[in-house]
């Protein structure tokens, strides 16, 4: 059976520091991204590389979504950790600054060929592309169907605000059209919306502002630069009753379906589909994460 | 130089050592615990990259295992002028 892994929060550490690597497995996020990139300064990527990689494949966190963020498509390091990210298998490789679907299918091929090489199960590492550009959000549905690995797109705002020269408020109305602009591609794609940081650590009053519209919107997620912005976060991603209600319904009619031997299943009126399933899933796992019981037959 | 004197981190220095085998340094505040182990994980990742004759000095603050070892293969990059050979990571 499917299972629904969540991505309300996302995670950066930085692959430089072992003891916030270490730290960071101890709290409440649901992706952890060990990061080769922004926070890793250039005299310390290879070392940085060596320690994720050491971290990914032998001590891997449990009950985490682990990524890797690489470094960027044109950058010098982006060769090498390839070999070290596929080789670490990660649940996902998050690959940042994404313009063009020839970008994707060419990293999506060298992922491949790693796997290949090494003996790996192939398809199994996902790929989560960073949109933060103009360009990138214009193209933003052909990323995210560039190849079945991707399953998420994330919006990195400060970059794109720059690439617009638009400037970055808290409250956040210079990204709003590509906040709906990415929802809509990812939803017509069927993949996972991600949304941007919230920059100020300290406010914790404008980060619940801020979540509060991440959530109304209808993204999957957020991510999030330190842990004190975990716990709230995540707490605007827990469903309502009438959500879970709903969840429950879907997938009592899709067990249903299975016991009558059923091709398709309908639930008032309308056909459910696997993503629909998929986001009854998730919802209800949402719930069990916030501490709601929501019974266990269906899960 | 490879790593830091943070908390949960090695620092690590690696010289030539000719026809004086490998002689390694060890400062670490859990030294009596878990010297041993350290000494060993240290000398394992030099015999992978076959280097038989050097000076290591190492300055533990509490590394774990692995990060050690990733520190360890990071300097031995370094000083050898290598990148990592990631095949010898293949089962």
């Amino acid at each position: 059976m499917q299972t629904a892994k969540l991505k309300r929060t996302s995670l950066y550490v930085s692959g430089a520091s072992p003891i916030n690597m270490i730290q960071a497995a101890f709290y409440n996020e649901d992706c952890l991204v060990y990061d080769l990139e922004d926070s890793v300064p250039a005299s310390e990527k290879d070392a940085a590389r060596l320690l994720v990689y050491n971290t990914v494949r032998y001590h891997r966190p449990a009950n985490k979504y682990v990524i890797i963020r690489v470094n960027g498509i044109y950058s010098e390091y982006i060769d090498e950790d390839l070999e070290a990210a596929v080789r670490a298998n990660p649940d996902a490789i998050r690959i940042p600054k994404v313009e063009y679907k020839e970008e994707v299918i060419r990293i999506c091929q060298r992922i491949t060929e790693i796997e290949t090489a090494a003996g790996m199960e192939v398809g199994k590492i996902e790929v989560w592309c960073n949109i933060e550009s103009y360009l990138g959000l214009i193209n933003a549905y052909d990323i995210a169907t560039a190849d079945p690995r991707v399953v998420a797109l994330a919006l990195g705002a400060e970059d794109f605000t720059a690439s617009m020269k638009s400037h970055r408020t808290k409250e956040g109305l210079e990204i709003f059209y590509a906040r709906n602009a990415l929802l809509t591609a990812c939803r017509h794609a069927g993949v996972e919306a991600i949304d941007a940081v919230f920059s100020d650590i300290n406010d914790v009053e404008g980060l619940k502002e801020d979540t509060a519209l991440t959530r109304n919107l209808g993204f999957d997620g957020k991510t999030c630069v330190h842990p004190r912005q975990i716990d709230v976060v995540n707490s605007f991603f827990t469903p309502s009753q009438k959500e879970i209600k709903y969840a429950l319904r879907v997938l009592q009619a899709v067990e249903e379906g299975k016991l009558q031997k059923k091709g398709a299943v309908t639930l008032d009126g309308s056909m459910i589909d696997k993503p629909m399933e998929l986001r009854a899933r998730t919802t209800l796992a949402q719930a069990e994460a916030a501490g709601i019981n929501v019974g266990e037959e269906l899960l | 130089m490879v790593g830091t004197l943070e908390s949960s981190d090695i620092q690590i220095g690696l010289s030539p050592n000719p026809g004086g085998g490998l002689d390694i340094q060890l400062q670490s505040v859990v030294k009596a615990q878990f010297g041993d182990a350290i000494v060993a994980t240290i000398t394992e990742v030099l015999e992978s990259f076959g280097i038989k004759d050097a000076t290591v000095n190492a300055v533990d603050r509490g590394a774990l295992e692995w990060i050690i070892r990733a520190r360890m293969q990071a300097v031995c990059c370094y000083a050898t002028g290598t990148q990592f050979e990631w095949k010898g990571e293949d089962k």
